[in-house]
C-alpha cells in the first residue's frame, strides 16, 4: 500500500506535462478537470497511503521507495527516492487536501482570465514539487523540490505578466529566496562531504553518533540550513519578498504563500531537528528570529491597507510562531500549528479572494465595509478563521495549537519566560490586526457594492476549510481540557516527543487563562480603535511621531529600503562597471602600442639614403665589436 | 574507419556544398545536411555498439582506434582514438552542428555554398580535435577549426564583425602559437631523453619532465586552452566574437569551440604534466572563481541579448575550469557533465536569440518585451533554457555544477563557497533576461511568427536531452569514468 | 719584410675605407657618393692584395680583379642613373631627392 506513494507526486507532475504541452488546445473545462483531477487523485492516494501507514493491523510497511540512482561518485551515492513517515505524511495530506480545495476554487476564480491552462499547469507543477520536497529521502532531492516550488512561485506571482510590477515582484521573490537557497546548498554540501551521506535518515543517525553537541560542523550545518529556511519561509531578514508576492492571483497566495511553500522552512528544520539539537546556539537563534519576526510582522500587519498584504504579514507572523516553537525544540507543536494555520490562513485568503472578485478587483480595505449583510457565508467562514487565528477558545483550532506552543516555550529553560512574553505580545497583536480587518471589511458602513453572490465552486472550499479551522484543535488538547493526544502520538512515529514538564502544578491552567486574556484584549483594542474610532487612536495618529511610525510599519520596518541601498544599488553599479569590460583597455592598449610603435618606426623611413648608409655602417661596427669582445 | 569518416565526411560535404552552391542554394544546404546526417548515423551506431563504459587502464580503455603512419621521419602518425569522453564530445559536435544548420536554413541567404563550406570544415576540425591522440594532428585540427570560424564571423556577422573577428583571431592564434611551441618542446625533450621522435600523446606522457621545463611546457598548453575556455582575464575576445557572429557561428563558438579548450586541458594538459598542473591548481581555481563571478556580474549589466549569453558562458566555463583543477574525480566528472549541458543550453539560447533577432530586428532588451503573448512557444522554450542556465535542479546544468561543488568542497572550502554564490548571480541575470524580453506589455510589432515545426522539433529534442541529463546523469558519468580514473591524483 | 707590410697595408686599407665611408655619409652630391664608393671598393681590394701577399696565395689578386670588374660595372650604371636623375630633377642632392614622408 505504501509503495504506491510514488504516485502522489506523479499525478500532479503528469498533469503539469499534459497541461503545459497541450494546454493551449484544450478547452477551459478540460483544463479545469485535468488540473483538479490530478490533485484529487494525488489526494486519494495520499489518503490510501495514510490508511496503510497508520493501520495497526497491517504489517509494518516499507516506508522508503527508491526510484533510481541519481548520481554516484566513488564514496557517495545519491539516490532519487521517497521516504514516508508521520511528518511527511502530515505535510502530504495538508498539501493535497488544501491543494485540491484551492484547485476547485480556482476553476471558478480564474474563469475569466486568460492563460487558464498555463495557470493549472503551474499550479500542478507546484503541487508535484512540494510533494517531492516533503517526501524526499535525501537532502538533494529535497533541494530539487525546494527549487521547484520557488520556480512555481516565481511563475505564479508573475502570472499576469503584462504588468511589469508583477514580474518585478516575482523576480524579487526568487532572488531573495535564492540567497537562502545558496546557504542551503552549501549546508547540504557540508553534510554530504563530512558525514558521507545525503540520505536524511542515515545522515541524522550518523550525526547523532559521530558529532558531539556544539561541534563546529553541527553549528555550521544547522546555521546554513536555517538560512535556507529563512528565505523560503519569509522570516527576518529574508522576509521582504512575501508582501510583494501578493501580486499573484489570490488562490496562489492562499496555496503557496500561506499554507504550503512558506512552511517548507518549517518542514526542513522539523525534519532535521536532530541536527539542530546538536547545535543549541543555532536552535536558540531560530527561536529569537521567530520571536522577532512575529512581533515585527504583527506591527506591519496592523498598518496595511491592502487586504492581501495584511494577510501576508500575518502569515509571516504566524510562521514566526512556528519558528519560535522549533527554536525551543517543540517541533511537534510547530507541526501542529502548521496544520491549523494551513486551514485558517487558506480560508482567510480564499474569503478575501471572493471579496476582491466580487468588488471588482478591490484590494483596499478602507473601500470595503458592511459586507456581512451581502456576503453572509463569506463572513461566517472568515470570522471562524479569524477567531482561530486570534486563538479565541474554545471552538478554534488556532487556540489549541498556539497554546501548545506557548506552554512549551514557557517551560523551555531560563529564557523561556521572556520568549513567552514576546509570544504573548504577539497574540495581542494577532487578534488586533485580525479583528481590525474583520471590523473594517465586514462591519461598518458599506462603501462598495459587491456584484452578486459567489458560486458554489467558490463557497464549498470555504465551508470545507472552516470545519478543520474550528475543530482541528481537538487533535491535541491540554491536560485540563480533555488531554487528547492524538496528534502527538501520530507525530511521535517520526521521532519521540519529549514534552517538558510544567514547572508548577497549576501552571498549565494559568498559562491558558493568560493567553485567552491576551487574545481577548487584542479584540477589544481592535474594537475600540477601529470600530469605535476612539479619540486616543486618532490623536496618536495625528502626531508626527505617530504618522511616522505608521508609515514605518507600513513599509515593513524599512527592510526594503535598507536592502535597496546596501545590496541592490551596489550590485547594479558593479554590474554596469564589469559589463563594460574594463579589461578591454588592457588589450586595446596592446593594439595601441603596436600603432605607436609603427608610427615611431616609420619615422625612420624618410628616404634619406645617407642616413640609411650611416645606419648600415653603425650596425656593422657594432656587430664587429660584439664579435671581437665576446 | 568510422573515426576517419567522422572527420572526412563533413570535410567533403563542405567542399561539395561549396561547389554545388554556385548552382543552387538549397543544394548546398542539403549536401551539408546529408553530411551531418551521415555523421550522426555513425555516432548513433557507436552508441549502440558500446552500451557500457570501456575497461579501465591506460591505453586499454579505447573503444575504437585508427592508427596510420604519416610522416615517420618526424614521428607523426594519424592516430584517432575514441573513448567515452570523446564519444560524448563528438556527439555534442554532431548535435550542435545539426542545430546550427537548421537554424541557418532560412536566415543565411548570401554565398550560401561558401557558408556551408566554412561551417562543415570547422566541424570537421572540431571532430578531429576530439578524436586525435597525435599532437601534430591535434595542432593541425586546432588551426583547421579556427580559420573557417573567423571567416564565418567576418563575412556573415553583424555590424561590428571586422573588429570582433580580428580580436578573436589574434587571441586564439596567440594561444595556438604557444601551444605549438610547447608541443615542439615536448617533442624534442622526449627525443633527447629516449632518442625517439614522436608526437604521440601517450608516448610523450612518459617523458621525464625536470621541474622548470615541465612548468613552461604545461603553461604553453594551458595558455592556449585558457584563451579558448576562456579563463578570466583572457576572455575579452568572447563577448565580441559571440555577439557579432551569425547565429550558427555563435552556436558553434559557444557550444563547441569553448569545449575544445576544456577538452584539451582534460585530455592533454593534465595527463602530460601532472606535477606542474598540481602546482598551477590553486591559481587556476582562483581564476576560475573570478571568472564565475565576473561573468555573472557582467551578464546582468548587458542590454544586448547575445552579449548577455556570451558572458554567461564565461561564468559557466569558470565552473568547468574549477572542476578540472580541483584535484577531485567527482569534480572532474561534474566538469565533463557541465561541458555537455552547457553546450546544449547555450547553443539553444543562441539559437533563440538569433530567432528573436531575425523576427524583431533587434537584440537590445530595452526595445523588447512582452514576447510571451506574441510568440508563446519561443518564450516558453527560452524560459526553459534560462532555468537550465541558472542551475535549476532536475536539469543537466545543476547536476554538473553540484558535482563540481561537491568535489571541490571535499578538498578546498573557500573556492566552493565562492563558486556557490554564483547561484545567486545566475538567477539575477537569467530571470532578468526572461522578464525583460518575455514579460511586460507587448510592443506593437508587425507579424511576428512563432517557432515553426522544424525549430520546435530541434528545441524539444534539446529540452529532452537536458532533462534526461538532469535526472539521469549517471549514464554520462559512467562513460567518462574509465578515462578520468587514469588521470593521477584526485579523490573519489 | 712581409709582416711590416701586412700591418701597414691593412691600416692603409682601413684608412682608405673610412675616408670613402666619410665621403658617402657626409657629401651631399651623388657624384661624390659614387666616387667615395669607388674608394671604399679599392680599399677592400687593397686589403685582399695585402692578404694575398702575406699568405703567398694568388686568390687575393684574383679577388682584386673581380672587385675591379664589379666596380667598373657599378660605376657605369651609377653614372647613367645620375645623368637621368639630373635630367629629371635638376639636383643631385640625395636629401632633396627623397619622396618618402617618414
Amino acid at each position: 500500500m505504501v509503495t504506491l506513494m510514488w504516485l502522489i507526486p506523479a499525478f500532479p507532475a503528469a498533469g503539469f506535462l499534459v497541461l503545459s504541452t497541450l494546454g493551449r488546445r484544450l478547452s477551459r473545462p478540460a483544463c479545469a478537470v485535468m488540473g483538479t483531477s490530478s490533485v484529487a487523485l494525488s489526494m486519494i492516494v495520499s489518503a490510501v497511503v495514510a490508511w496503510g501507514y497508520l493501520s495497526p493491523t497491517l504489517p509494518r510497511p516499507l516506508t522508503t521507495t527508491a526510484l533510481w540512482q541519481w548520481m554516484e561518485i566513488r564514496s557517495l551515492s545519491i539516490g532519487f527516492g521517497l521516504h514516508l513517515d508521520s511528518l511527511s505524511l502530515l505535510w502530504v495530506l495538508v498539501v493535497t487536501g488544501v491543494g485540491f480545495l484551492i484547485h476547485l476554487y480556482s476553476t471558478s476564480f480564474m474563469s475569466a482570465q486568460e492563460g487558464y491552462g498555463r495557470y493549472f499547469a503551474y499550479l500542478n507543477l507546484f503541487i508535484a514539487s512540494m510533494l517531492l520536497l516533503v517526501l524526499a529521502d535525501g537532502l538533494l532531492l529535497l533541494y530539487l523540490g525546494w527549487e521547484g516550488v520557488g520556480l512555481c512561485s516565481f511563475l505564479l506571482i508573475g502570472f499576469w505578466y503584462r504588468e511589469p510590477a508583477n514580474s518585478k515582484a516575482a523576480l524579487k521573490a526568487f532572488v531573495v529566496t535564492r540567497i537562502g537557497d545558496t546557504a542551503l546548498i552549501i549546508g547540504i554540501l557540508l553534510l554530504y562531504t563530512r558525514l558521507g551521506s545525503g540520505n536524511i535518515q542515515e545522515l541524522l543517525s550518523r550525526a547523532s553518533s559521530q558529532i558531539p553537541p556544539g561541534a563546529p560542523l553541527a553549528v555550521a550545518a544547522a546555521a546554513l540550513l536555517l538560512a535556507g529556511a529563512l528565505g523560503k519561509s519569509a522570516q527576518i531578514p529574508l522576509q521582504t519578498w512575501l508582501p510583494d508576492a501578493m501580486a499573484g492571483p489570490t488562490p496562489v497566495s492562499a496555496l503557496i504563500h500561506a499554507a504550503t511553500m512558506v512552511t517548507a522552512g518549517v518542514y526542513l528544520i522539523a525534519r532535521m531537528n536532530v541536527l539542530f539539537a546538536l547545535a543549541p546556539t543555532v536552535r536558540f537563534l531560530v527561536a529569537i528570529i521567530g520571536a522577532a519576526t512575529l512581533i515585527l510582522a504583527g506591527f506591519s500587519a496592523a498598518s496595511q491597507r491592502d487586504i492581501k498584504r495584511v494577510l501576508a504579514y500575518s502569515t509571516i507572523s504566524q510562521i514566526g510562531y512556528m519558528f519560535l516553537a522549533l527554536g525551543v525544540g517543540a517541533w511537534p507543536a510547530a507541526a501542529f500549528h502548521f496544520l491549523t494555520h494551513a486551514c485558517f490562513k487558506a480560508l482567510l485568503f480564499l474569503g478575501a479572494g471572493v471579496i476582491i472578485l466580487n468588488l471588482g478587483d478591490e484590494h483596499d480595505i478602507f473601500r470595503m465595509g458592511g459586507l456581512w449583510k451581502r456576503m453572509p457565508l463569506v463572513f461566517a467562514t472568515f470570522l471562524t478563521a479569524a477567531l482561530s487565528m486570534a486563538a479565541v477558545p474554545p471552538l478554534t483550532a488556532g487556540f489549541y495549537s498556539k497554546d501548545w506552543i506557548l506552554y512549551w516555550v514557557w517551560n523551555s529553560g531560563p529564557s523561556g519566560p521572556i520568549l513567552w512574553l514576546l509570544a504573548l505580545l504577539g497574540i495581542v497583536l494577532t487578534s488586533l490586526y485580525t479583528f481590525r480587518l474583520v471590523f473594517i471589511v465586514f462591519l461598518g458602513p458599506e462603501r462598495s457594492r459587491p456584484s452578486g453572490r459567489p458560486g458554489a465552486l467558490l463557497t464549498i472550499p470555504l465551508v470545507v476549510l472552516a470545519v478543520p479551522a474550528a475543530l482541528a484543535g481537538f487533535l491535541e488538547t491540554p491536560r485540563h481540557l480533555g488531554d487528547i493526544r492524538v496528534f502527538s502520538r501520530f507525530i511521535a512515529q517520526t521521532a519521540p516527543v519529549v514534552e517538558p514538564a510544567p514547572s508548577m502544578p497549576g501552571m498549565v491552567v494559568w498559562l491558558i487563562l493568560v493567553s485567552e486574556a491576551a487574545s481577548l484584549l487584542g479584540i477589544l483594542l481592535a474594537y475600540l480603535l477601529f470600530r469605535r474610532r476612539l479619540r486616543v487612536g486618532e490623536a496618536a495618529e495625528s502626531l508626527p511621531q505617530g504618522a511616522y511610525l505608521r508609515r514605518f510599519w507600513l513599509a515593513g520596518w524599512g527592510f526594503d529600503w535598507l536592502y535597496e541601498q546596501t545590496v541592490v544599488r551596489p550590485y547594479r553599479f558593479l554590474s554596469r562597471v564589469v559589463g563594460s569590460e574594463p579589461l578591454d583597455w588592457l588589450y586595446r592598449g596592446i593594439g595601441d602600442l603596436a600603432v605607436v610603435a609603427h608610427r615611431l618606426l616609420s619615422l625612420i623611413q624618410d628616404g634619406r639614403i645617407r642616413r640609411y648608409a650611416a645606419g648600415v655602417a653603425l650596425g656593422a661596427a657594432l656587430i664587429l665589436a660584439l664579435v671581437v669582445l665576446l | 574507419m568510422n573515426l576517419a569518416l567522422l572527420v572526412l565526411v563533413p570535410l567533403f560535404a563542405g567542399l561539395l556544398a561549396w561547389l554545388l552552391g554556385r548552382r543552387s542554394d538549397s543544394a548546398a544546404r542539403l549536401t551539408a545536411f546529408a553530411g551531418l546526417s551521415v555523421d550522426l548515423g555513425i555516432i548513433l551506431s557507436l552508441w549502440v555498439r558500446f552500451p557500457g563504459a570501456g575497461a579501465v587502464g591506460p591505453g586499454k580503455h579505447w573503444l575504437e582506434q585508427l592508427v596510420l603512419p604519416w610522416i615517420p621521419q618526424l614521428g607523426v602518425r594519424v592516430h584517432l582514438a575514441l573513448d567515452g569522453l570523446s564519444l560524448l564530445m563528438v556527439s555534442l559536435t554532431a548535435v550542435l552542428g545539426m542545430v546550427a544548420l537548421v537554424v541557418s536554413w532560412a536566415s543565411v541567404n548570401k554565398r550560401v555554398g561558401l557558408f556551408h563550406f566554412h561551417l562543415m570544415v570547422s566541424l570537421a576540425g572540431i571532430m578531429g580535435v576530439f578524436l586525435t591522440m597525435d599532437l601534430f594532428l591535434f595542432a593541425l585540427f586546432w588551426e583547421l577549426m579556427l580559420v573557417p570560424t573567423y571567416f564565418l564571423i567576418v563575412i556573415w556577422g553583424h555590424a561590428n564583425r571586422q573588429a570582433a573577428g580580428i580580436k578573436f583571431f589574434l587571441f586564439t592564434q596567440a594561444g595556438g602559437l604557444l601551444m605549438i611551441l610547447a608541443i615542439l618542446g615536448l617533442h624534442f625533450l622526449h627525443a633527447s631523453q629516449t632518442g625517439e621522435y614522436t608526437f604521440d600523446a601517450l608516448r610523450l606522457a612518459e617523458t621525464h619532465l625536470p621541474g622548470r621545463w615541465g612548468m613552461l611546457l604545461m603553461l604553453g598548453f594551458f595558455l592556449a586552452f585558457a584563451v579558448k575556455l576562456p579563463v578570466f582575464p583572457l576572455h575579452p575576445w568572447l563577448p565580441d566574437a559571440h555577439t557579432e557572429a551569425p547565429t550558427a557561428g555563435s552556436i558553434i563558438l559557444a557550444g563547441l569551440l569553448l569545449k575544445t579548450g576544456a577538452y584539451g586541458l582534460i585530455r592533454f594538459a593534465l595527463p602530460l604534466f601532472p606535477q606542474a598542473s598540481a602546482r598551477l591548481a590553486p591559481w587556476a581555481m582562483g581564476l576560475a572563481v573570478a571568472g564565475i563571478i565576473y561573468g555573472g556580474l557582467a551578464a546582468f549589466g548587458q542590454r544586448d541579448i547575445k552579449r548577455l549569453i556570451a558572458y554567461t558562458s564565461i561564468s559557466h566555463l569558470g565552473f568547468v575550469l574549477l572542476g578540472i583543477y580541483a584535484g577531485s574525480r567527482a569534480a572532474l566528472e561534474g566538469a565533463v557533465l557541465l561541458m555537455i549541458c552547457h553546450g546544449l543550453t547555450t547553443g539553444a539560447l543562441f539559437a533563440l536569440a538569433g530567432g528573436i533577432q531575425d523576427r524583431l530586428g533587434t537584440r537590445d532588451m530595452d526595445s523588447l518585451g512582452g514576447l510571451w503573448s506574441v510568440t508563446p512557444r519561443l518564450a516558453a522554450v527560452t524560459l526553459f533554457f534560462a532555468l537550465a542556465a541558472m542551475g535549476l535542479p532536475g536539469l543537466g546544468n545543476f547536476a554538473g555544477e553540484f558535482l563540481v561543488l561537491l568535489g571541490v568542497f571535499a578538498v578546498h572550502l573557500l573556492p566552493a563557497i565562492l563558486a556557490a554564490t554564483a547561484m545567486i548571480v545566475s538567477v539575477v541575470y537569467a530571470l532578468n533576461l526572461v522578464c525583460r524580453t518575455m514579460f511586460g506589455p507587448s510592443r506593437p510589432a508587425s507579424a511576428v511568427v512563432d517557432l515553426g515545426a522544424a525549430e520546435m522539433i530541434v528545441m524539444t529534442g534539446l529540452m529532452l536531452l537536458i532533462l534526461c541529463l538532469g535526472l539521469f546523469p549517471q549514464s554520462v558519468i559512467d562513460r567518462v569514468r574509465p578515462f578520468l580514473q587514469i588521470i593521477p591524483g584526485g579523490i573519489g | 719584410m712581409t709582416t711590416v707590410l701586412v700591418q701597414y697595408g691593412l691600416l692603409l686599407a682601413a684608412a682608405l675605407f673610412l675616408v670613402g665611408l666619410a665621403g658617402v655619409l657626409f657629401r651631399r652630391n651623388l657624384l661624390f657618393t659614387l666616387l667615395s664608393l669607388e674608394i671604399m671598393l679599392n680599399a677592400a681590394g687593397l686589403a685582399f692584395v695585402v692578404a694575398a701577399s702575406r699568405w703567398q696565395q694568388p686568390d687575393g689578386q684574383v679577388m682584386f680583379l673581380i672587385i675591379l670588374a664589379v666596380s667598373a660595372a657599378e660605376a657605369a650604371v651609377g653614372l647613367a642613373l645620375i645623368l637621368g636623375i639630373h635630367r629629371e630633377s635638376g639636383t643631385l642632392d640625395p636629401d632633396e631627392l627623397s619622396r618618402l614622408r617618414g
